[in-house]
């Protein structure tokens, strides 16, 4: 990256001198790199500005094409803020979404889909690996539906992608959004898989210079591509030894806290899902004061991710998660560099909290004496 | 070229853990050390001369990637987690 931000400053995009051939030829690396990540062709990637970008042009940029004779978009509930904000945007441009329900593990239905799509559906849009519970969709399966019903298929592979295999051929995958910083590469780059054959047509968002094929207009910033690229290819040569080392410490985080705690609840199909990405709800503790007991780890050590927000997420609530469930739940994030000593640290302290906070909490007591929470009435009108 | 002896290959995984070590941050440095370790274990018992050798420039290639990214991050300051601040049986 570093000598595309220096030495080679070149734009890409100048076809008239070597300064700018320098940086054209390190973006097209770039994209052989990501393309072979996904088992497809340089020519059907795009580079954005992240998975966001992505999706919404995926989402957005199908249905607007397709406009003139097909209305009808399909995703799920527990997609990401940006595929459901673009849908609702559609929603307003007068376009019909159908939010799938998910079912108690995470996963779709995929009966349930194939009866949802209609003469009229342009677009399923369903993510790989879920950001918050990490389960994994039926990815194959749904490609299989989408194609033999001649709907384009569109899959938001941000957690997935340089982590569990995936080759856009054999899952039949029309569009698939990736981001950078996802895969240790750096923030402020995404990619966006757009299949050729047959080939997928997209209005696009940015109008201008016609860079991308058109499709995402504005220059191409050469050192973060080239970030990702590279980023890509560690990836595909590390995903087996990072795939072992993320599932042996998740285990080990899992095997400590539940072997300590009782009533922790695991969120999401135990089976289907990326180990990488665990969300436990510790029952009887409000989620936000184990946050603030929990902020040194997650803060200053990076080994634990959690998303903290006063509201209940929307994807556990999608799960059926009760509402007091919900609301103590916390996501530990494992990555490439975190170690036994963090998730050691991150397992007793949590431990330690979780056993603090419920000798305060009267609800906990309430339960030791056998009361059952769901039989008292809180109000009393 | 002759194939890479003994010495050679010593030689180099003492100087990627030796590099490994001046990492700032904490996670790359662990890392670092627990992936060359890694690997070098797990190609203890390759004999092919062709192979090694591909092994040892791709040894290479990575030293002189520790080397830059160590000195990149020794130009910024940096914060201690608290699991260093802990005492260490491992760095």
């Amino acid at each position: 990256m570093l000598p595309y931000q220096v030495n080679y400053y070149g734009n890409p995009h100048s076809r008239t001198h070597a300064y700018g051939w320098e940086s054209e030829s390190a973006m097209e690396r770039a994209r052989k790199q990501v393309a072979d990540l996904i088992g497809a062709d340089p020519r059907e990637i795009v580079f954005t500005s992240g998975a966001t970008e992505s999706n919404n042009m995926s989402i957005k940029g199908v249905a607007r094409f397709y406009k003139a004779k097909k209305k009808h978009i399909i995703t799920t509930q527990t997609e990401h803020k940006c595929v459901l904000d673009s849908c609702r945007v559609l929603e307003a441009e007068g376009f019909k979404v159908t939010y799938l329900p998910v079912k108690k593990n995470g996963l779709i239905d995929l009966q349930q889909l194939e009866e949802t799509i209609r003469s009229d559906t342009s677009l399923v849009s369903v993510m790989t690996v879920n950001n918050e519970i990490g389960v994994k969709q039926p990815i194959k399966e749904i490609g299989q539906i989408c194609r033999s019903k001649n709907v384009f298929f569109h899959t938001d592979a941000a957690q997935a992608v340089g982590k569990i295999p995936i080759n856009v051929s054999t899952l039949k995958v029309d569009l698939m959004s990736i981001s950078g910083h996802k895969i240790y590469g750096p923030k402020g780059v995404g990619a966006l898989y757009v299949r050729r054959r047959p080939r997928v047509r997209i209005e696009p968002l940015q109008s201008g210079g016609g860079q991308e094929r058109g499709l995402r207009s504005g220059t191409v910033p050469t050192p973060l591509a080239v970030g990702l690229g590279i980023a890509c290819e560690i990836a595909q040569q590390e995903m087996e030894y990072d795939h072992a080392r993320v599932s042996m410490l998740a285990d080990r985080l899992v095997q400590k806290i539940m072997s300590e705690i009782p009533d922790v609840v695991m969120n999401g199909d135990p089976e289907q899902r990326y180990p990488g990405c665990l969300n436990l709800s510790f029952a009887y503790v409000e989620g936000e004061s184990l946050l603030m007991a929990l902020k040194d780890v997650a803060l200053s050590s990076g080994s634990a991710c959690t998303s903290a927000s006063l509201e209940p997420s929307y994807v556990l609530r999608a799960i059926g998660t009760d509402e007091d469930l919900a609301h103590s739940s916390i996501r530990f994030g494992i990555g490439r560099f975190t170690t036994e000593e963090e998730v050691d640290y991150t397992a007793e302290k949590c431990i330690q909290q979780v056993h603090r906070l419920r000798e305060m909490s009267p609800l906990w007591e309430m339960v030791q004496e056998g009361i059952d929470l769901k039989s008292i009435k809180w109000t009393q009108h | 070229m002759a194939a890479p002896s003994r010495t050679q290959v010593l030689a180099l995984y003492r100087m990627l853990l030796r590099e490994s070590k001046k990492f700032p941050a904490y996670n790359y440095r662990t890392y670092a050390l627990r992936r060359v370790r890694d690997a070098f274990r797990e190609n203890r018992n390759v004999e092919d001369p062709k192979v090694l050798e591909q092994l040892l420039s791709k040894a290479c290639d990575n030293l002189a990637v520790i080397q830059r990214q160590a000195a990149i991050g020794k130009m910024y300051e940096i914060q201690r987690t608290v699991v260093e601040s802990k005492p260490n049986k491992f760095i």
